[in-house]
């Protein structure tokens, strides 16, 4: 009986361990299943365009999941500017650049001396900046775009790389005060007082002891403002309308103008425009922990 | 600042006792004073110039009450109005949603996790119009790669997506989501991480299993965070201009517009850019709460700002 009674329990135990595994193997296949769907989802869109990029002209209608002939043609004629809507690609890319750079400049000096002004200095009122900054975070750039497309022909910077400088600066410099109060925090007011007690004015501190402490802060804002500055479209567009002045993302969108465009021309402008944000993101990703928050680049 | 620091910031509703911090000595006054003044003055000059005037001028604009009548009068307001509303409300919710569960997927630690989070942030890191422009193009009736798809694995004519008006809304709103999700999926895994695993302890303790701690410690602690995010990506997603005005064009026949993409369009395709202004500023009884309530929230979780 000691038997029986014995035997049904390895018995159990074989079951319950095989129903163990059974359900552990399970959870892993579902798992996998999951990351394998996350992948198609992730990359289909991004294969479409390199599908397209690399057919000819002439494959591109003929229903290929993959390119029948891989050519590497449509990145050449980017390259060479040997299309009429790219007769100005790398001026226009140098445009995206100096854009980029002086948005990213201009936000973290105005950012961080408003942030300095605010948490370090305890200007009176001070919280109207900061409050300022955060309506500004919190309304959609989209609904200032018609009012601004007319002051900035009052201004007179009608179709000039400066209007896109600033209306750009203007939307990513509440994010930089925003992580410049916070990151600010961090850094001990001891070292002003002694500072001070050595005679430095507030610039002084300002450009030898904050600044210099809230690199990391700098670098990720910076980033921050730089992708938003190179993948805004909608202020580009607007303000921007000569070959002379436009930036990639204008010129790119100029493709959907016809309908006769070459399509693989336009993706590899695509794929061109798109590698140098990926490549900083990916290599300021570590750096960008503290952009990645709150920064939802605003659409 | 990590990102879990930055997310629990954001996620606590309650204000931290935010510690006394001396000024310079004992406030600042004299020369002192004309420097922070003078470390102000190039916000506040962009602020005024370039927020607060076209806000005005925007407001001028559209002030006259004859332009709201004409734009009530225009079916096409109406059909933006209500993709408006489904946009923010499905395009928003449901990613969040997804972008929830998915932070809970990403916490279970697997030798391809890691990789599975680079591939994961792709559609993040692209800029958004390459991506939507690739997304059109997918979506192609005649020649696009979904239906290519369709038809070599199933033998199936695909249907012209974005010439129908709710599959064009799905379409806008699936690119979105396929945009966005990535983003706010690490911001709620940051907020899973900073959870103390203590917490987690004490209920294995007390004898919780696995969905009564995920009932009462996961959903309590991370119920403002989410809250934030939402309501900050409702925002983003009324102002979202392009992924309607690249994935669907609008179209077809202008039944896909959202408000964003309709005042642009009457203001610079129809030149009547103060019907443009109005239609944006309708949107403002839906914005104007949103930005309030925001600007407590965010304010709370930080002292200032």
């Amino acid at each position: 009986m000691s038997a029986t009674t014995a035997v049904r329990r390895v018995g159990h135990r074989l079951h319950s361990r095989l129903h163990y595994r059974v359900r552990r193997y399970g959870v892993e296949g579902v798992c996998l299943l999951l990351g394998l769907a996350i992948v198609i989802w992730s990359l289909t869109p991004i294969y479409n365009m390199w599908l397209i990029a690399l057919s000819l002209h002439g494959d591109i209608f003929s229903g290929d999941l993959w390119p029948s002939n891989p050519s590497l043609e449509s990145f050449r004629v980017v390259i060479y500017e040997d299309f009429w809507y790219l007769a100005r690609f790398w001026h226009q890319f140098g445009n995206s650049f100096y854009v980029g750079l002086m948005v990213t400049f201009l936000t973290l000096f105005i950012g961080s001396l408003a942030s300095f002004t605010v948490g370090r200095m305890r200007l009176r009122n001070g919280w109207m900046l900061t409050n300022a900054a955060l309506m500004t975070y919190v309304i959609p750039a989209s609904f200032l775009a018609i009012p601004i497309y007319r002051i900035m022909q009052i201004y007179g910077l009608g179709d000039h790389l400066v209007s896109v400088i600033m209306a750009l600066t203007t939307f990513a410099t509440p994010y930089a005060i925003f992580i410049f109060s916070q990151y600010g925090k961090s850094i001990p007011m001891e070292l002003d007082e002694s500072a001070r007690i050595d005679g430095a004015n507030p610039w002084q501190i300002y450009f030898r002891i904050y600044l210099p402490l809230m690199s990391p802060a700098l670098v990720a804002v910076g980033t921050y403002a730089l992708l938003l500055a190179w993948n805004e479209y909608l202020y580009n567009f607007l303000l921007l309308s000569s070959p002379e002045s436009m930036t990639v993302a204008v010129a790119l969108a100029q493709f959907l103008n016809s309908d006769e465009s070459p399509w693989n021309y336009m993706m590899a402008t695509a794929i061109i425009y798109a590698l140098p944000p990926i490549i900083l993101y990916y290599g300021f990703r570590r750096h960008m922990a503290a952009g990645l928050t709150m920064g939802g680049v605003k659409g | 600042m990590s990102v879990t620091q930055q997310a629990i910031a954001v996620g606590q509703g309650f204000a931290r006792p935010r510690p006394v911090r001396r000024a310079w000595f004992s406030g600042i006054h004299g020369a002192d004073y004309v420097w922070a003044i003078a470390f102000a003055l190039p916000y506040a000059a962009i602020f005024f110039a370039f927020v607060v005037y076209p806000i005005a001028f925007g407001l001028w604009m559209g002030s006259d009450p004859a332009l709201y009548d004409e734009l009530f009068a225009d079916p096409r307001y109406l059909t933006a109005v209500v993709n408006t509303l489904l946009y923010v409300g499905i395009g928003v919710n449901l990613k969040m949603f997804l972008a929830f569960l998915l932070s809970g997927f990403f916490m279970r630690k697997r030798w391809w996790s890691k990789a599975l989070l680079v591939i994961f942030i792709l559609p993040w890191a692209t800029p958004a119009l390459p991506a939507y422009m690739s997304i059109h193009w997918f979506l192609n009736g005649q020649w696009g790669m979904l239906n290519n798809i369709l038809y070599t694995l199933f033998g199936i004519d695909g249907p012209v997506y974005l010439n129908e008006h709710w599959m064009g809304l799905g379409a806008n709103i699936s690119a979105y989501i396929w945009k966005t999700l990535p983003f706010w999926t690490i911001i709620l895994l940051a907020g899973r991480m900073s959870v103390p695993q203590e917490l987690y302890e004490a209920a294995e303790v007390d004898g919780a299993t696995g969905l009564r701690r995920f009932a009462h410690i996961t959903v309590p602690m991370l119920a403002n965070l989410y809250l934030v995010c939402t309501l900050l990506d409702m925002v983003f997603a009324l102002g979202d201009f392009n992924a309607t005005y690249f994935v669907s064009g609008g179209g077809p026949a202008m039944s896909t517009e959202v408000l964003a993409t309709l005042g642009i369009r009457y203001a610079f395709t129809v030149a009547l850019p103060r019907l443009g202004v109005a239609a944006v500023m309708s949107a403002l009884p839906l914005l104007i709460p949103l930005v309030i309530l925001l600007m407590r929230k965010l304010r709370m979780s930080e002292g200032q700002l």
